[in-house]
């Protein structure tokens, strides 16, 4: 039998339902609430009539229903069979001569034949239990009764004596020492160890944050850097063009990728006129060259739009001008590309005239 | 009588004659006719021919002697390579203005785009349109040509040359089904907002290089099936709600719906 | 076999189970347990199965994947990449979907069904929180939920990093720089998260670790718990004739859901298959492998990212600004940090801050229909309008290209539409609740419209209603009729001002908030006084042999 829950607060539903709590007082003043005869709210009706299946009722609704239900599980049996042809069909080892062209559509056919096979056999069993369910279990609805999750107050009442005495045992409340100093145990040993083991998943940043390979005399060299390193002649740059560059002696150092994540730089031409004072001076005849890494969150601002002057992170759109010394124009990044003073060497070659005079790549709290 | 004179009444004599007035009929007009203009060489006669066709369709906008005026820029030096890629792509005669000019429908025959080509290169030196031999897919590089594709190009084209955005409504298009031709002259030329890739920047092999790589990644089926445009997340998370979320969820209205 | 030495063999097993661990115990207590039906109590089954087959193919994905970013040269079938340094992460992934039989098929249901996983989870969780079955005794499982649905995104993302690609790991850039962005700490954090610079050589083994092993393990728990409370609590039903706040009324878990729910993980199963057999996914081949020098134009995370990508996109940079030679980058802890923390923290106590505002204590285990309940629903939709603008704002390039719009114009716009689309979606849903509740009332008062027109001797024309019978009408009268707390006295008998006065104030504002406008449910009296309207006082009786209804004249 359910419990009663005592109710307060505001309004409640109705009650374990039966009888319809509508009476005929038709005619009647029917301002009064409960004293009129009348309940305050409408009691449930209880259930609803059942209604039967076809398959409850006619033989042959059942017989039928009984023959999809193993015709979807046939169905399964056959996509197992698929799938292990399929498996054993389609091989996808290439031969020595096949081109990827080839390898693609032998690969595509065999993950579409695998994949039906698998569909077919796991969606046919499920299929069919369902169906099963649905057409021959009984569906009439049963009522099961809920408890509350409280405890009976006699529970409560046990399950609190039970921790006083418990704790009285215990006597923490009697000797605060004991219960101090086990805070002064926890407390450290649950809050300091996890942190301090965790020191050395790295090393301090240091100033690495705000150096680069850059240096005074540094070659610029074509990115990517495909066997040897190819230098880049001021005269192979027009009004117009771009190269995407990297510092000489990159591919040597420890770690090349943290250093290419750094220096990445983006040299472009354009006409003289164009350029702001700020970026003259580390500029060449109209060649300048940015940090690539986008100061907002290190994607690579990779997006000239040679007539704008513009460069455009894809990440986030942040738009820098090449006419303000890259400042930024639209977007979320706030600080501009840091230039990279470049000049010649005696040769012709782009060289950098120093390092970047301020850290390049995203913001972080020291940068200052 | 000359013995010509005593054969005149021959039978075959009228057979002779208008066989050689066939020929001399056909020499004739082998003489005057002008040769057709080859593909590498251009002939005085084309110049002209594309100063025509300028006069008629370009130089409203980019004035009588291609200087250009305002917004319009000149076409001195830019070579027959831009001439080629902008007309034979149907983007100039520029239909309407915009943010920047669509690809479009190449209203002039090859032939006369080559003789505007020709027109336009004779006003002063540019890039030329490349030889068969230089955009030959199968001559190049798929695996050197990705890696410079990635570097130099995915950024504005996608990593699989499907387009992608640049600032106020410009975009870098999608690049399936350009000719190599045109992919070449491209780079070469740096169209509107691209930025020039000239042949010291990026050679020749290199460039032929990236066109095989396009080719291929155009021609190739998706080996996992199709592919949902080769644009990304986006499209895959559409999918994911729109075929797997529903699909799942019609089945569950099935599973909980009363059966008949 | 035959039957009865099939009946003894089960016999011989269920008595060894039983004399081990009790199962008739067991038996007792589950097999027959009932659980109501209805097909929006699956989306959370969708979730767990999906959990499961994530399981499942990721084991078979182990098997192959090598988490490295060691260097080798790519060697595989892969023309476009011969020869090219690739980590042993990236070459291991792509030798698994072209050189093992059913890589591709495990690795695109793998990912598909993550997809699917997130997706399922949200909208799982909406359907709880638009039917009230948050409420007291479930507030525990909602907070379970909300912590699974920040890990299954969190899953997620180190999940496609893996397999060390340009696209993801242009994505782990951005996850770096958040950190970054973090003040005093943020570059310690940073360098002890990836072992040092980024990318350093740390962050696939640790990605790994987390997303099979740390990750998994406390999906484990957490799912169990979750189930455990709902077998204990039994689940929720909605309302309806014979449904009350002490039953359930359904069907039992054996045989029935046993099939249905048994049947219905082979369907997720399988649909998952299917989208694995036709759909690429993730084509990390034509990515290329991750370096920190080349990106792709459509640079976006898998979608269930895409609100945190869309909420960055639209922040403007004017909130980064330095700081006594410090830098604090409001641009990015904005989007990236404040605003998931508070949509986060809201969402783990909303079951308490409504608590607050209806002083409702008891156990409920009837759901609310949606247009019942039109604050919260209203409430919902606002989060929802909020969430979709910034996952359209996370496509915006692409959006800009299919569509051929400027990017700045989206950003632009949307800026706006983000801070007064949702109060206004808030609005439109509470008054369209309202609306509906006053339409319920009608039925209830005036019966159903038959669209039959009936004509008076007198030439009047007037459409049939038919009255609702008990069952009919019970869903729509037995809602509850929370009105606001009033806010108790400011000062008690003595005079003397009661120290929770102020709080108690705040209490009844949002009680208000809740419950100020409101639709009553029909009480049995005033359907008496609708009858009596529609046969005396002052209406001509109709005769009529069906004895209907007149039409609704004034209001309720």
């Amino acid at each position: 039998m359910s419990i009663d829950q005592t109710t307060h607060g505001t309004g409640h539903g109705g009650s374990d339902g039966h009888s319809d709590g509508h009476s005929d007082a038709r005619g009647t003043d029917v301002a009064t609430t409960a004293g009129g005869g009348l309940p305050e709210r409408f009691e449930n009706p209880g259930l609803p009539v059942h209604r039967h299946r076809m398959a409850d009722v006619d033989p042959k609704a059942a017989k039928r229903a009984e023959r999809q239900v193993a015709a979807l599980f046939g169905l399964s049996t056959l996509g197992t069979i698929l799938l292990v042809v399929a498996y054993y069909a389609v091989p996808i080892e290439p031969d020595e001569r096949d081109r990827w062209a080839q390898i693609a559509q032998t690969l595509r056919l065999s993950n579409t034949l695998l994949g039906i096979g698998l569909f077919l056999a796991l969606f046919g069993i499920g299929a069919g239990a369902v169906h099963w369910a649905k057409t021959l279990m009984p569906d009439e609805e049963r009522i099961e009764l809920r408890h509350p999750m409280r405890g009976t107050d006699s529970e409560r009442a046990d399950a609190v004596a039970i921790l006083q005495e418990g704790s009285a045992e215990a006597g923490v409340g009697r000797r605060p020492l004991i219960r101090n100093s086990l805070l002064g145990a926890l407390v450290p040993l649950s809050t300091i160890p996890p942190i301090v083991l965790l020191r050395d998943t790295g090393p301090l940043p240091g100033k690495s944050l705000s150096e680069t390979v850059w240096k005074a005399g540094t070659a610029l060299v074509q990115d990517p850097v495909i066997g040897e390193e190819k230098r880049i002649k001021a005269s192979d740059l027009t009004i117009g063009s771009v190269v995407h560059v990297l510092p000489a002696g990159i591919e040597d150092t420890e770690h090349p990728l943290d250093e290419i994540a750094k220096a990445a730089v983006l040299v472009m031409r354009l006409n003289p006129a164009d350029l702001d004072e700020a970026s003259q001076p580390g500029a060449y005849e109209g060649i300048v060259a940015y940090s690539k890494i986008c100061t907002h969150m290190g994607c690579p601002v990779a997006l000239y739009e040679q007539q704008t002057h513009h460069l455009l992170c894809p990440c986030h759109q942040s738009t820098f001008d090449l006419k303000q010394n890259c400042k930024v124009i639209f977007g979320p990044a706030k600080r501009p590309l840091p230039q990279l003073a470049i000049t010649v060497d005696d040769d012709g070659y782009l060289v950098a005239k120093s390092g970047f005079s301020e850290a390049a790549g995203p913001s972080f709290w020291e940068r200052g | 009588m000359t013995a010509l004179a005593a054969r005149r009444r021959h039978p075959l004599a009228a057979v002779a004659l208008v066989l050689l007035g066939l020929l001399v009929t056909g020499v004739a007009y082998a003489a005057v006719t002008p040769a057709r203009a080859q593909a590498t060489t251009t002939s005085t006669d084309d110049i002209a021919a594309g100063k025509a066709l300028f006069l008629a369709n370009c130089a409203t906008c980019h004035g009588l002697n291609a200087e250009g005026r305002d917004r319009f820029p000149s076409l001195i030096g830019v070579g027959a390579a831009s001439v080629d890629f902008q007309v034979g792509t149907g983007r100039m005669p520029l239909q309407a203005t915009g943010p920047q000019a669509p690809k479009g429908k190449n209203k002039f025959t090859a032939e006369e785009v080559s003789q505007l080509a020709a027109y336009v290169a004779s006003l002063a030196p540019g890039p030329a349109v490349p030889s068969a031999q230089q955009v030959d897919p199968a001559a190049g590089n798929q695996s050197n040509g990705s890696l410079l594709f990635r570097t130099n190009c995915a950024m504005c084209h996608n990593f699989a040359g499907k387009g992608g955005a640049l600032t106020r409504g410009k975009y870098a298009p999608n690049l399936a089904g350009v000719t190599p031709t045109h992919i070449y002259e491209a780079m070469v030329t740096g169209p509107q907002s691209m930025p020039v890739f000239n042949d010291s920047t990026i050679t020749p092999q290199d460039k032929r290089d990236i066109i095989a790589y396009l080719g291929a990644v155009d021609s190739e089926t998706s080996p996992g099936g199709f592919s949902l445009g080769a644009i990304g997340p986006v499209s895959e998370g559409l999918v994911a709600w729109v075929v797997g979320l529903a699909m799942l969820v019609g089945c569950a209205v099935w599973l909980g719906a009363k059966s008949s | 076999m035959s039957t009865t030495t099939t009946a003894k063999a089960a016999g011989s097993v269920g008595n060894w189970a039983d004399e081990r661990v009790g199962a008739s115990k067991g038996v007792k207590f589950l097999a027959r347990k009932i659980f109501p039906d209805h097909w929006s109590f699956m989306l959370g089954e969708v979730a767990l199965y999906s959990f499961i087959i994530l399981l499942l193919t990721g084991v078979f994905l182990t098997f192959f994947y090598i988490p490295s970013v060691g260097h080798t040269t790519y060697t595989g079938s892969y023309e476009e990449l011969a020869g090219q340094q690739v980590s042993e992460a990236y070459a291991s992934t792509l030798a698994l979907s072209f050189d093992v039989r059913g890589g591709m098929l495990m690795r695109q249901i793998h990912h598909w069904s993550a997809l699917i996983f997130v997706a399922s989870i949200v909208t799982h969780m909406f359907r709880v929180f638009f039917t009230g079955a948050f409420r007291k005794p479930r507030e525990l499982n909602w907070v379970i939920g909300s912590i699974l649905a920040l890990l299954a995104i969190i899953e997620g993302f180190a999940g496609y990093s893996l397999p060390d690609d340009l696209l993801s790991g242009t994505g782990l850039r951005i996850a770096s720089s958040i950190i970054l962005a973090i003040p005093v700490v943020g570059s310690y954090l940073s360098f002890f998260v990836f072992g040092g610079q980024f990318p350093g050589e740390e962050f696939i083994p640790r990605l790994y670790t987390i997303h099979v092993l740390l990750l998994p393990g406390i999906f484990l728990a957490l799912i169990t718990a979750h189930l455990i409370l709902l077998v204990v609590q039994k689940h929720t039903q909605y309302p309806g004739p014979g449904r009350t706040n002490e039953n359930v009324v359904g069907y039992p878990l054996f045989p029935v859901y046993v099939a249905k729910a048994g049947g219905f993980f082979f369907i997720v199963f399988g649909i998952t298959a299917l989208m694995g057999a036709l759909f690429t996914i993730n084509p990390i081949w034509a990515y290329g492998a991750y370096h920190p020098s080349p990106v792709t134009a459509g640079s976006q995370p898998d979608w269930y990212m895409g609100w945190l990508d869309g909420a960055v996109r639209l922040t403007p940079g004017f909130l980064e600004f330095q700081l006594f030679g410090f830098t604090l980058s409001g641009n990015i802890l904005l989007p990236a940090v404040i605003v998931p923390g508070l949509v986060t923290t809201v969402m783990v106590l909303y079951p308490w801050i409504e608590q607050w505002a209806t002083g409702d204590r008891r156990e409920h285990h009837l759901l609310d229909r949606p247009r019942n309940a039109p604050t919260r629903t209203g409430l919902g939709v606002m989060a929802i309008t909020f969430y979709l603008l910034l996952l359209v704002t996370g496509g915006n390039d692409i959006i800009a290209v299919f569509l051929r719009l400027s990017i700045n114009d989206i950003t632009m716009t949307v800026r706006v539409l983000v801070l007064v689309v949702p109060p206004l979606a808030y609005l439109l849903t509470k008054r369209i609740c309202l609306g509906l509740q006053r339409k319920d009332r009608e039925k209830v008062l005036h019966g159903r419209e038959t669209g039959v027109i009936y004509r008076t001797e007198e030439g009047e024309f007037f459409e049939v209603h038919a009255p609702l019978d008990d069952h009919e009408r019970w869903a729509l009268v037995q809602h509850e009729a929370y009105r606001p707390i009033e806010p108790a006295p400011t000062e008690d008998d003595r005079g003397v001002r009661r120290p929770k006065a102020r709080f108690d104030r705040i209490r009844s504002k949002l009680s208000g908030f809740y419950f100020e406008d409101r639709v009553e449910p029909v009480t049995p009296a005033e359907l008496e006084a609708a009858h009596a309207e529609h046969h005396g006082g002052g209406h001509e009786a109709i005769e009529s042999p069906d004895d209907v209804d007149r039409p609704a004249l004034a209001g309720n």
